[in-house]
């Protein structure tokens, strides 16, 4: 179960961890390890800055065979460990565990090798993910998954929460396009998932490596797809004055056979706040803005864009534009693109969360989401991928102010709960890292958390890679089922859950 | 009904649990040809079909294990949709849960994906008997392991599915097939190079005799927008010389292909195998002439050369050599059916891989969480 134990004493810290500074420095360089406060603080959290902890040092080995040997002394010494990308999660993943260490593998960062003919790159676990693309461009090919985040978050950490991106309608999650994973057992044992074939033999182990959040192995090789860079991309900005109409016209796109390149939504709060920002000219009377992007040869994109132009005018866009060229093109999509930056002039603090839902019901959640709004007193932008049902409403709230932070918890939990109830999950992209841990006692029942417990003792039995993230302790679920039905506030107790 | 139904499972499964039995999975049965044999109790899931679920403005459907794989098609081309990933059928008994146990994937592949992209949640009954559900119906899940992707190709050693809910897609606006003859080297090399560039490719095959010299036969098929699909289509006959199929000549050979109907795939004597092999993008020609003398060495090229079919002698000497041939070249290779004579064990082992003394082992450990008492350990995968 989890290993939660009571502090021990500040002298048996230190204690712990001179001896695993010891341990760990011969097998690092000089600036490898780091155990200072002052040099260990900007490890305490991740992109979720709400919850924070110290861990006892953090090591930043070069290559696999360091990190082989840093695992076997962690395993030896039976101290935890969080594995820890780029540190853009927004789930609490890498936040470190106390008397745990921090294994960054950012200084992993070499591009290995690069195959037009394979249509392949074998990368390290740091390489950023936009650093793929950019290395290949010259080729007339790129890696298709874009998280928002693709400027900083890295190759490995994108493994671990199976991210995507804008185009991952069309071109699939990171499960659809890596091939092959290198890692490291907790044991120290150095594995390999997947192959350059097209299947394994024996169980598909790829797969649950995938979005595991550093539970299962500590990556330090990703073998990735590239996939052909379209001649062309073109995107229709498209106006609603109704929820419901822009929700059902996600719907009737799709329906009409249509599969885009990118299907994204933003609400009027959301247009106004970036608009302010970018300037892009979007239409602020609109309810919901549409972009509907299409990539291919020129005669494709043609073709496709009038038929979605058909099919959005039919389910009642009051507005309809199509850009003309690149510049304008980039401009439509630059408010979505900065829809976080936004967020964060028009308010001190955002809690973005992260769930996804079937996409006939987005009308019926964003309705939910505004009575919410008046609930817990607080404003909320929403700004989604709507091809794929996954909703990422960013909830405004004044950190400083501790009630604003509670009430903007709570918000954020009714909204995953509601995600469940309407037969959808409470994280689509980011990972339940220790943010949505209770969440998960909402959506899976204690059997299913058993066999979870299971496949995370068949890769790491000492329980030590990243322990008490993502998959909650039956304790921790019977806690938090008291909490919530005692509170009055779990809706619907009389639903089977999901 | 259906609760009658996963009563019965749960009753048949804690009994073999507690009598310390193994239970083979059935659902059509029509295959106990492939995988290893046992003779273990059947479980059937025929009776167990139907539908639950169809929304086609969500790409989704969800079904129970026993329905009939045609059902599920018939149901999809009402709404213009398909799996992609164009399972093989082999017979009206084909099953969505068997399916899924196979994990096989027909000639779309190569661009849509393998079946396992395309299973989004399952529901399943563990070897406690247990009714448990992962995953969902919605295309972005990371809440807890992907334990419903463990299943495909599990070959029913892992756990019962009850339902599962796959991902579905629209059928192309267009589609076309060219073919021509050319040599195995030229084919893989226009394939690979054509796969880089954006162009409308969805599927291809290449059918050569034993004489690894003489030219064989090359069908690609085009699927996608109308416009890309013509103009895909004249750079494909200028720079091949290629012609285009009829329409219903192409639709029966790509299907035949799937099922394994051609007559390339027939000439199996009692001695023989059909051996698959799964190779990288690109893996150059295998002179197969080199691993036995005799048979009729047919070979057939799918998935722009990722799968090769290899007819040739059963015997245990040359299963190794086509193990070691595919290890080679960074892929592995199963003796995918016998003829009459066929040795036992039909699959590569895992031990086959590098590094795999630690994978054996949390693969054990990951069948005993689903299956403390054996109940699925039929030996059907390795
Ligand atoms: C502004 C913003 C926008 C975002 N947009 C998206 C989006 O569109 N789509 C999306 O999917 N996500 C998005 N994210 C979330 C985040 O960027 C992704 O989840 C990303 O994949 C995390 O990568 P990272 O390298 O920063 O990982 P980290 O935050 O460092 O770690 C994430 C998890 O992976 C584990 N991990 C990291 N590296 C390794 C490794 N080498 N081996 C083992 N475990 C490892 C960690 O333990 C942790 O559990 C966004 C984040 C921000 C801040
Ligand atoms: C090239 C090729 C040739 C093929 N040739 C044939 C052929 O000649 N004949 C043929 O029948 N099939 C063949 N198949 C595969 C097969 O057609 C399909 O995969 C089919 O859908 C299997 O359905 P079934 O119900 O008949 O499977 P079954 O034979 O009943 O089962 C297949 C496997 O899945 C497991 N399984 C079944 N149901 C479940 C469940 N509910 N839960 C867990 N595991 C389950 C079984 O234990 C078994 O290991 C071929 C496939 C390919 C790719």
């Amino acid at each position: 179960m989890n290993t939660v134990a009571p502090p021990p004493d500040l002298l048996e810290i230190q204690a712990l961890q001179a001896k695993l500074v010891s341990a760990l420095r011969p097998i690092l360089a000089e600036d490898g390890l780091l155990w200072e406060p002052e040099d260990t603080i900007p490890y305490e959290c991740d992109g979720l800055a709400a919850y924070r902890r110290m861990p006892l040092a953090v090591a930043l080995p070069e290559n696999e065979a360091q990190v082989s040997r840093i695992l076997q002394v962690c395993h030896a010494m039976n101290v935890p460990v969080v594995p820890r990308g780029a540190g853009t999660g927004l789930s609490g993943g890498a936040m470190p565990i106390a008397q745990g260490l921090v294994l960054s593998l950012a200084k992993l960062k070499k591009i290995v090798d690069i195959n037009p003919f394979t249509r392949t790159a074998v990368v390290q676990p740091g390489v950023r993910n936009l650093a793929i693309s950019e290395a290949v461009a010259h080729l007339g090919l790129y890696y298709a998954p874009d998280p928002s985040s693709q400027i900083a978050c890295s190759i490995g950490g994108n493994v671990n929460e199976n991210s995507g991106g804008v185009h991952c309608l069309k071109y699939g999650l990171t499960l659809h396009n890596v091939l092959r994973v290198r890692g490291v057992l907790m044991s120290g044992e150095i594995v390999e998932f997947g192959s350059l074939a097209p299947d394994t033999p024996g169980l598909d182990l790829l797969a649950i490596v995938m979005g595991s959040e550093g539970m299962l192995a500590a990556v330090t090789e990703v073998t990735v797809k590239l996939v052909p860079k379209p001649k062309l991309a073109q995107v229709i900005m498209a106006s609603f004055d109704d929820i419901e109409k822009g929700g059902n016209a996600v719907a009737a796109i799709i329906a009409a056979g249509i599969i885009p390149a990118g299907l994204e939504m933003m609400d009027k709060a959301t247009t106004r706040a970036v608009e302010e920002f970018v300037h892009a000219g979007y239409d602020l009377d609109a309810v919901a803005i549409l972009l509907c992007e299409s990539d291919g040869t020129p005669e494709e994109v043609a073709e496709e864009i009038g038929r979605m132009t058909a099919v959005l005018e039919k389910a009642g866009a009051s507005g309809i534009r199509i850009s003309k060229n690149e510049t304008e093109r980039l401009t439509f999509w630059s408010g979505r693109k900065n829809a976080f930056p936004a967020a964060g002039r028009i308010a001190a603090d955002y809690y973005c969360m992260d769930g996804t839902i079937p996409r006939r019901h987005i009308a019926t959640l964003l309705r939910r989401i505004q009575e919410m709004e008046k609930k817990y007193r607080l404003g909320c932008l929403n700004v989604f991928h709507a091809g794929d049902g996954n909703m990422h409403p960013l909830i405004l709230f004044n950190g400083a102010d501790m009630d604003e932070w509670h009430r903007a918890e709570e918000f954020g939990t009714d909204i995953l709960e509601a995600c469940v109830e309407l037969g959808g999950t409470i994280t689509g992209e980011h990972g339940v890292g220790i943010e949505k841990i209770n969440s998960m006692c909402v959506q899976f029942g204690e059997h299913e958390r058993e066999l979870f417990w299971g496949v995370k003792r068949a890769f790491d039995p000492a329980q030590l890679l990243n322990p008490d993230k993502a998959i909650p302790s039956l304790s921790r679920c019977a806690e938090y089922g008291r909490m919530r039905i005692s509170g009055g506030k779990l809706p619907h107790p009389e639903l089977e859950r999901f | 009904m259906s609760d009658v139904q996963i009563q019965q499972f749960r009753e048949q499964i804690q009994h073999a649990a507690a009598s310390k039995t193994a239970l083979s999975i059935q659902g059509g049965g029509s295959k106990s040809w492939y995988g290893n044999p046992n003779a273990h109790t059947p479980l059937l899931t025929s009776g167990f079909h139907g539908i639950v679920d169809y929304q086609p403005e969500e790409l989704v459907i969800t079904a129970r294990a026993g329905t009939p794989l045609a059902t599920i098609e018939a149901a999809l081309a009402e709404k213009n949709q398909m799996l992609a990933f164009e399972p093989p059928h082999f017979g009206a008994q084909a099953t969505f849960g068997g399916a899924i146990g196979a994990g096989l994937a027909g000639p779309g592949r190569i661009s849509a994906g393998n079946l396992r992209d395309y299973v989004l949640g399952t529901r399943l009954m563990d070897g406690q008997g247990h009714d448990l559900s992962f995953g969902g119906k919605v295309m972005k899940n990371v809440a807890g392991y992907d334990v419903s992707r463990l299943l495909p190709g599990s070959l029913g050693t892992f756990a019962l599915i009850l339902e599962a809910s796959v991902k579905v897609l629209p059928k192309p606006a267009s589609t076309a097939s060219l073919r021509c003859f050319i040599s195995e080297a030229r084919a893989l090399k226009v394939l690979n190079e054509w796969a880089g560039q954006p162009l409308p490719l969805s599927a291809s095959s290449w059918i050569g005799s034993g004489d690894a010299n003489a030219d064989g036969e090359l069908t690609i098929r085009l699927a996608g927008a109308v416009a890309a699909v013509q103009s895909a289509t004249v750079l494909m006959k200028s720079t091949l010389g290629a012609t285009e199929l009829d329409p219903a000549i192409a639709a029966a050979f790509w299907r035949d292909l799937r099922e394994h109907k051609l007559d390339c795939f027939h000439a199996l004597g009692a001695d023989d195998a059909l051996y698959r092999l799964a190779l990288p993008a690109a893996c150059p020609p295998i002179d197969f002439s080199t691993l036995a003398s005799s048979g009729t060495q047919q070979r057939v090229l799918e998935w722009h050369g990722q799968q090769r079919w290899w007819h040739g002698p059963a015997d245990a000497s040359t299963q190794a050599k086509v193990k070691a041939k595919a290890i080679e070249h960074g892929g592995h290779a199963s003796c995918f059916r016998v003829g009459s004579n066929g040795v036992e064990q039909r699959f590569t082992l895992l031990s086959d891989q590098a590094h795999s003394a630690a994978l054996t082992a949390v693969q054990a450990q990951l069948r005993k969480a689903f299956d403390p008492s054996g109940v699925f350990a039929t030996g059907r995968l390795p």
